[in-house]
């Protein structure tokens, strides 16, 4: 057991140092400064209060987005939505807010993220029906159902939240906010809000999910092989709606605690969110692994965070943590491949054995 | 000088070779001398290490210590290819051919003939494998996709493979597990011509007969060591037999006489028809009772395995009913006719019974995962998970190192112990079992025999699928033959023979037969 641990989380080490070391090469070719690049991008995200509170935030919606990736995958499914359940859930975790503005403020964040989590359910379970009932693959529907959200969450804002014509909503009042002074004064006046807590909280309850109930037993197996979950008695209709709705759910919630802790209203957004595929890059770089999926978050968010100090102090261009960061999924997806092809091997091997 | 004399008239020497997986040693101290132009049985329990030691011969696994020799020569091989160089291949149970690639395209791959610039030269090739394939009278369709053929023909490509890479060791895991009768004979007969060739042949069966026709030596390994080697003329299946298991068998099942009750199950003009809407099961009517094996004979693809399915509500019926103790559960879920008593060991074990990548504890929880003890609120207790899967892995001998491990790192025979032990265990008033023992070692077989019979003797129904005659002779009561989706009569097993049950098989209904034996009588 502890051997299968350890090989798994040589894979993600690996391809992330594959993925910094290559992008020094590159930027020695170029002609920048690798290491002065790196400590910016170090110092970026972790070099002083204000810093740390920026990359912690920005690492929240990916958490939750990863969970609801992987969630799917453990199902066997591929659930790129994560983009447009997101926007859902930001949507209407804004809207309920705005609805009841006097409500109180416990009841406010509570409401939002519920709303949120089940516009997010609501957005995938489409696809996991539509698969379930009519075998419609889950790629198509998700990526449609991300500009369906995108087009229809806009519009929304125009039409019902903005004040006149602007191009966003009114803000939430203070009450329903997850920011507080003494998150701010402890961060030197950052974004970041009680919203990570949320998203830990709920990585470790979706571990306990996976592993120990049996909800996440019939999630793996028939992930892992429907033929003998249908022989088993599961419903395999069911747990599809279920990983697919739960997936969903999570990103919602993602989507409402980015919109009540960080943007404090909804905009409306030329392209559907990256969170929903950063999210997608990180359960991938985690393997799934709900505990993996914080510290990928983390990584990504310290990428994204520092790089925007690089520019700042040295004279690489920010666009470098970009090929960092795709390098890194590269490596992440050529591992797959090897793993997966080490691994057809091996049990063609033992398959060879087994009588 | 001596030593080297004797290496060179041996293809394979394997001297002090272990192979551990962790602590656990899958071969210990193995020294196997593998004389030239013979072939060499290799006898041994399920998850004694055969396969293992044959992964070692064809460089899959590397030893964990000792060495291998090769016509004499001390060889290090890293991956099946070095293997191949060598002239070694393995005939792998489980075939390694990509569906999707003609017959002709799946030999040459990894070993493609070219032109100047890489271009494929398949002309040179199909002519090599076609001669190679009349040579051998090794039958082939060369431009079928692998999907639409046998398994018997992908057998043959697999063989081909081998001859194609001009292999002259050749190794063959429980090559006759998923043949007929009629291709195992083949097969038998192409062995031998090998040999005649010069080339030298390990063999891996677990049917004691094989070895009695073929083999010249033979081999005996228990838990990952070498019990003795033998000459096959000069020992009996049963010293064989004794010899793997480490005590007397029997090949018989011990039973009293059956004291059958009621119907358990009760099959009404049923009807079932596949995926393509053929007919496979055509209007079939019979009972079991409680206390009886009933015995399902057939060639393989004569509705049986659709029968099974539609009783255990994989498959619905298109006709007819079924009642299981009393309750209809014609077209009910899955889980309502597991819930109503029915306990089933299916036939492609890798497929259905078992989740793989799962441990075994949580494979044994595979019918239970949802109820107490195993859960409660929706929590499952590994604690009584585990707990159960180490008593359950003693009672039925499952050799794994541990409940958490990997259930595909069982070998072949402990996986389906796995199933039986899941199944029996739920004690079901009926029992379904297709083709139990399919890949079984000789003690296992017996000790899975025993159960079913046990299950019998506790009052409940059994229902044996199997395409071996001898074991529906031997464990059953009362025999149904099917042919072509119908029911061509039911006899006891006590009062029957052989010949009588082919018949059947071949499409005679036994009225028939009973007819024309009264013409006989009556001249
Ligand atoms: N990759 C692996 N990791 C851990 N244990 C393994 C692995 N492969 C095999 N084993 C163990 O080694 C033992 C020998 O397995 P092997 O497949 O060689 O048995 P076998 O003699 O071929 O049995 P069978 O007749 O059932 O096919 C088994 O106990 C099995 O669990
Ligand atoms: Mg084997």
């Amino acid at each position: 057991m502890s051997k299968n641990w350890k090989s798994r989380l040589s894979i993600p080490l690996i391809s992330i140092l594959a993925g910094f070391v290559l992008g020094a090469i590159i930027m020695l070719c170029l002609g920048y400064d690798p290491i002065m690049t790196y400590e910016a991008l170090f110092t970026g995200a972790w070099g002083d209060p204000n810093s740390i509170g920026e990359t912690l935030r920005q690492a929240t919606p990916l958490i939750l987005t990863g969970l609801g990736f992987s969630v799917a995958t453990s199902a066997g499914f591929f659930n790129i939505g994560g983009a447009g359940q997101y926007l859902v859930g930001w949507l209407s975790s804004i809207w309920f807010v705005l609805s009841f503005p006097s409500l109180p403020g416990v009841v406010l964040i509570t409401g939002a993220i519920a709303a949120g989590a089940i516009a997010g359910g609501i957005w995938s379970g489409i696809a996991g029906v539509l698969r379930a009932y009519l075998k419609t693959n889950e790629v198509i529907t998700t990526i449609m159902l991300n500009y369906i959200a995108l087009y229809l969450s806009n519009w929304i804002v125009k039409s019902f939240l903005a004040n006149g014509d602007a191009d966003y909503s009114k803000s939430i009042p203070q009450s329903a906010s997850l920011r507080s002074p003494f998150l701010m004064e402890l961060t030197n006046n950052s974004t970041f809000h009680y919203g990570l807590f949320i998203a830990i909280v709920i990585a470790i309850i979706m571990a306990f999910v996976m592993k120990k109930t049996t909800v996440g037993y019939e999630i793996r197996s028939i992930g892992l092989n429907s033929d003998a979950s249908k022989y088993a008695g599961m419903s395999t209709k069911k747990v599809i709606i279920l990983a697919m709705t739960l997936s969903g759910l999570l990103a919602g919630i993602g989507g409402a605690v980015d919109g009540i802790g960080n943007y404090q209203n909804i905009l409306v957004l030329a392209s559907t969110p990256s969170v929903g595929f950063d999210g997608l890059a990180v359960a991938l770089l985690a393997y799934g692994n709900p505990i993996g999926i914080v510290f990928a978050s983390l990584l990504f968010a310290s990428l994204k965070i520092g790089g925007l100090n690089i520019p700042v102090v040295s004279n690489t261009p920010s666009e470098i943590v970009d090929i960092v960061i795709a390098l890194i999924i590269f490596f992440v997806g050529a591992s797959y491949l090897f793993e997966y092809i080490s691994k057809k091997m091996k049990t063609n091997k033992s398959k060879g054995g087994k009588a | 000088m001596q030593s080297n004399f004797d290496q060179a008239s041996c293809a394979i020497e394997l001297k002090h070779m272990t192979k551990a997986f962790g602590d656990f040693k899958a071969n210990n101290d193995i020294n196997l001398k593998i004389k030239k132009g013979q072939i060499h049985a290799l006898l041994g329990e399920n998850g004694a290490g055969k396969s293992t030691m044959m992964n070692v011969l064809s460089g899959l696994y590397q030893p964990t210590s000792g060495d291998v020799f090769v016509n004499g020569e001390k060889v290090a091989m890293t991956s099946s290819k070095d293997a191949n160089n060598l002239g070694i291949g393995m005939v792998h149970q489980h075939f390694m051919l990509v569906d999707d690639f003609t017959v002709i395209e799946n030999i040459v791959l990894g070993a493609e003939p070219t032109k100047a610039a890489g271009i494929l030269n398949l002309k040179q090739a199909r002519q090599k494998i076609m001669d190679l394939s009349e040579k051998y009278h090794l039958e082939i369709d060369p431009d079928a996709k692998v999907r639409d053929i046998s398994v018997g023909m992908q057998q043959r490509v697999e063989i081909l493979k081998l001859l194609y890479r001009d292999a002259n060791i050749l190794i063959f895991d429980e090559p006759t597990a998923v043949l007929t009768p009629s291709e195992i004979t083949e097969l038998m007969a192409i062995m031998k011509e090998m040999v005649q060739e010069g080339k030298s042949i390990i063999l891996i069966t677990h049917k004691l007969d094989e070895i009695k026709e073929v083999a010249d030596e033979c081999t005996v390994i228990r838990r990952g060591q070498i019990i003795g080697s033998v000459l096959v003329k000069n020992s009996s299946e049963q010293q064989l037999a004794d010899m793997m298991v480490g005590r007397e068998v029997s090949f018989k099942t011990d039973k009293t006489k059956s004291k059958p009750g009621e119907a358990v199950l009760k099959i009404e003009n049923l009807s079932v028809k596949d995926s393509q809407k053929v007919e496979r099961v055509k209007n079939l009517s019979f009972n079991v009772r409680a206390g009886e094996v009933l015995g399902i004979a057939g060639v393989d693809g004569n509705g049986q395995s659709e029968l099974v399915q539609a009783i255990s509500g994989l498959e619905k019926s298109s006709s007819g009913s079924i009642t299981l103790d009393n309750q209809n559960i014609t077209n009910l879920k899955v889980r309502k006719v597991t819930e109503a008593g029915l306990g089933h060991i299916p036939e492609d074990r890798q497929r259905f019974g078992l989740i793989l990548p799962m441990t075994v504890s949580e494979n044994i929880a595979l019918q239970s995962y949802y109820c107490k003890p195993d859960s409660a609120h929706g929590v499952l207790k590994y604690n009584y998970m585990n707990e159960h899967a180490r008593h359950l892995i003693e009672q039925f001998d499952i050799r794994t190192s541990s409940e958490k491990s990997e259930t595909g790192a069982l070998s072949g025979g402990n996986q389906q112990k796995v199933i039986i032990a899941r199944e029996v265990e739920r004690n079901p008033k009926l029992l379904i079992a297709a083709n139990p023992t399919r890949g079984l070692d000789v003690g296992a077989i017996e000790y899975i025999h025993k159960r079913l019979v046990d299950q019998r003797d506790k009052g409940n129904g059994v229902l044996l699928v199997s395409f071996s005659l001898d074991e529906i002779l031997n464990v059953s009561d009362r025999i149904l033959v099917m042919h072509n989706g119908e029911n061509m009569g039911i006899v006891e097993a006590s009062r029957t023979s052989e010949q009588e049950l082919g018949l059947m098989m071949a499409g005679t209904p036994l009225d028939k037969i009973k007819k024309s034996k009264r013409k006989v009588a009556d001249k």
